[in-house]
């Protein structure tokens, strides 16, 4: 463990030196040792909160979960699995992992191409590009609880701008009751996450393309390949770590969103576009079930935390083994 | 690497330690020093009003009363509602309360009376309490014993638009829920949006599910039930099939599923831009109409909650809940005398006057000039039976049931038997 910290076995040079005197040798623990309290002096802090704020908290929710408790004093009454069972009987949670499914694939299918495309589009010499850039990127910088007021205004029936300017351009049949109809929530709640997220992708995408060598592509356009042919051939395969790590940041978003969904509907109406994180804070917060929000929490991140490791394991692998530079299954 | 079973256990050393630690630290702030060396009292008075005018109003009433007890010093501490029930959350986890703190009464004060948290009034407060309105005094009756002393109560009622109900014919207000289907019908058939409801929040639902409860199943109903753990009796089915009767006429504004309460195209600013006749609310809608739509002025009136033909219970009966405050256990004679003064005639028509609560004092009306207001407290001085808010009156799980379950039935996704259902059995989750 503490070898870690030692700086002088990773610099290789020393060893070519003349061996050290003896003096030197004391001055040299004593750096040593001086390195050593310096690395623990500047990793403690952050250290202590880590394991004090995120690691305690973390296990201690993995053993909240096994208890009815109410959040005051320490859990007590141990109930085993209840907790957990209780959660995957519960519709209301069945429906927040369907709505989780259904909000990674829609991003996958939709929100990312689109944002490809408009970085592919933006990665183009053209006049303005920087503007367009940067207002595809702002969503991105505003705060969630400002997009959801934002487009609760926007979106309430009759009376908000959207509706407002269909009824103006005469499509009154097409404006609706967008967060509050039950079967139209989740599309009005992707919609405004794609408004939100997709110039973020955008910006990952636009940084892929430029770490692309023009050479590749001027290569490609000497052999005679077409626009589309260099972009599948040349620039997808290339943008590949990207779009991975993308679809990773995406998926993960999708199992965490709370904001967004708490400030616009709650969850509602009637736990139509409830996350699993709302159920959490519900139960948690409203309700003071905190055992049972644990137990959901727990859930969670056992989601996430199988997602990404079999993520790493299976997707990203290929990243981290320099795929793009060794030829390695240059057939595919 | 030790023995796991051990290392464990020092985990859970870790964070019981943790907890502690946490819960004492946010005990520091309860801390009152009082008895300081000089013979001054120093008392710790925790209440809510963080907005104005109530916030200056009050901390004039400390300092007056600092003026007239020079051996007692008022420390104020004010928190925002939500912070604030966080905080006393902890607190009572803690067992170390203020002097004298806000509470609703109901359900969390009797948590904290059970925890021997709480000073039992009845001998302290006996000689000067008994002038107070005795409905307002109702929430803090703990096993008919006071625990807290009111200076504001209020109730739920329908607040509605004279000029829509006198378009749509309708002569005087409904006194039964019959009458009330039929001037929801006749408002509909002059194509005005009946009701205003923010169905994204839930409780402006559940005040209807409780008040129909209230009426088939007579006042005391829900309080008993809530003991029994069982809501599954005839008369709450009635109840919300009674909700479920007003829910198929469609009296709500278009996107009612998806509309808060206060917002700029919530519930109040529909009713109070004119564009709904009326609402289920409690005395403060007035102000919230005003604030977050235009208000209707002389065009407001409120009328009580109707009765069900063939219910137990009558229209007298209300639906309500206030602010007081409760004593820490053995608190300092200095904290009764500062309740003494917060609840006199005096100081009760400074707070009518100035924070537009409705009065506790009887003596304290003559100030109350809105002819809404006054309707309203006629109502409650009259009143026959009180039900207290169900989020203050429940545990917190059951009071979001209640409203999670009455949301799900106004949607259309559950039955009047499933509501009582599910309630039943969060209430019986609960120990």
């Amino acid at each position: 463990m503490t070898s870690t910290f030692l700086p002088d076995e990773r610099t290789g040079p020393d060893v070519d030196r003349p061996p050290p005197s003896a003096t030197a040798a004391r001055g040299r623990g004593r750096r040593r040792a001086y390195h050593w309290l310096t690395a623990v002096g500047f990793q403690l802090p952050a250290l202590v909160l880590f394991v004090v704020l995120v690691l305690l908290p973390i296990l201690f929710a993995l053993y909240a979960a096994f208890f009815r408790w109410g959040g005051f004093g320490m859990p007590s009454d141990y109930i085993g699995t209840e907790n957990f069972t209780r959660a995957f009987d519960d519709p209301v949670l069945l429906g927040d992992l369907w709505r989780c499914l259904v909000l990674v694939v829609l991003s996958v299918a939709l929100q990312l191409p689109f944002a490809l495309a408009t970085a592919v589009l933006l990665n183009q010499r053209m006049r303005g590009r920087a503007v367009y850039r940067m207002l595809f990127f702002a969503p991105y910088v505003l705060s969630e609880a400002i997009t959801g007021v934002l487009f609760s205004m926007i979106f309430a029936p009759g009376d908000g701008l959207a509706d407002q300017i269909l009824g103006g351009v005469g499509l009154d049949g097409l404006g609706g009751e967008w967060f509050a109809d039950p079967s139209m929530v989740m599309a009005t709640l992707f919609l405004v996450m794609t408004w939100k997220y997709f110039g973020f992708h955008m910006m990952l995408y636009l940084a892929g393309l430029q770490s692309i060598p023009k050479e590749l592509t001027e290569a490609a356009l000497i052999d005679g390949a077409n626009a589309w042919q260099r972009f599948r051939s040349v620039t997808l395969p290339l943008l590949a770590p990207t779009l991975r790590i993308s679809v990773f940041l995406s998926v993960i978003g999708a199992i965490q969103l709370f904001d967004l969904v708490w400030v616009v509907t709650q969850g509602g109406p009637d736990h139509h576009s409830e996350t699993m994180a709302v159920t959490m804070f519900q139960f948690g917060f409203k309700r003071y079930q905190v055992g049972y929000a644990s137990a959901i929490s727990v859930v969670m991140f056992g989601i996430s935390l199988v997602f990404a490791l079999a993520y790493q394991r299976f997707v990203l692998r290929r990243d981290l083994e320099g795929a793009t530079t060794t030829m390695r299954g240059g057939g595919k | 690497m030790g023995d796991p079973a051990l290392s464990r256990r020092g985990f859970l050393a870790a964070s019981a330690a943790t907890g502690l630690g946490m819960t004492a630290l946010s005990g520091c702030g309860g801390d009152s020093d009082g008895g300081g060396s000089s013979g001054t009292t120093t008392v710790e008075w925790w209440n809510i009003s963080t907005t104005q005018p109530t916030k200056d109003v009050w901390a004039a009433l400390a300092k007056q009363f600092e003026a007239e007890n020079p051996k007692v010093k008022i420390k104020i501490v004010q928190l925002e509602n939500d912070a604030y029930k966080s905080k006393m959350t902890a607190l009572t986890a803690s067992g170390k309360l203020p002097d004298i703190f806000h509470t609703w009464g109901g359900g969390v004060l009797k948590q904290q009376v059970d925890a021997g948290l709480v000073e039992d009034l009845t001998d302290r407060t006996k000689e000067w309490s008994g002038g107070l309105l005795p409905v307002a005094k109702e929430p803090y009756l703990i096993d008919e014993k006071p625990y807290g002393i009111p200076f504001d109560i209020g109730m739920v009622g329908f607040w509605y638009n004279k000029a829509h109900f006198k378009k749509a014919g309708i002569a005087a207000p409904p006194t039964t829920w019959s009458g009330f289907l039929d001037a929801v019908q006749a408002l509909k058939s002059e194509n005005i949006t009946p009701i205003a409801l923010a169905g994204k929040e839930k409780w402006p639902g559940m005040y209807y599910w409780a008040y129909l409860a209230m009426r088939t199943a007579g006042a005391d109903a829900l309080g008993k039930a809530n003991d029994a753990k069982d809501f599954t009796g005839d008369e709450f089915v009635q109840a919300g099939r009674h909700l479920e009767e007003l829910v198929d006429l469609q009296p709500f504004q278009k996107g009612f599923l998806g509309a808060a309460y206060s917002t700029p195209t919530g519930q109040a600013a529909t009713v109070g831009n004119g564009r709904a006749a009326m609402e289920l609310m409690g005395q403060w809608a007035p102000v919230v109409e005003a604030d977050a739509g235009k208000g209707l002025g002389d065009d407001l009136g409120f009328f009580p909650f109707p009765a069900v033909e063939g219910g137990k219970g009558a229209i007298t009966e209300v639906f309500g809940g206030g602010g007081g405050h409760a004593l820490r256990r053995d608190a300092p004679q200095a904290a009764v005398d500062f309740l003494k003064f917060f609840a006199s005639a005096a100081t009760d028509r400074r707070l009518v006057e100035k924070t537009g609560v409705l009065p506790v004092v009887p003596a304290a009306e003559d100030v109350l000039t809105d002819p809404n207001l006054q309707a309203v407290q006629k109502q409650l001085k009259s009143s026959t039976g009180f039900q207290l808010y169900l989020d203050q009156a429940y545990a917190p799980a059951v009071g979001q049931e209640v409203n999670d379950s009455v949301a799900a039935l106004i949607a259309g996704s559950k039955s009047p038997q499933q509501v009582a259902e599910s309630i039943t059995k969060t209430a019986k989750e609960e120990q």
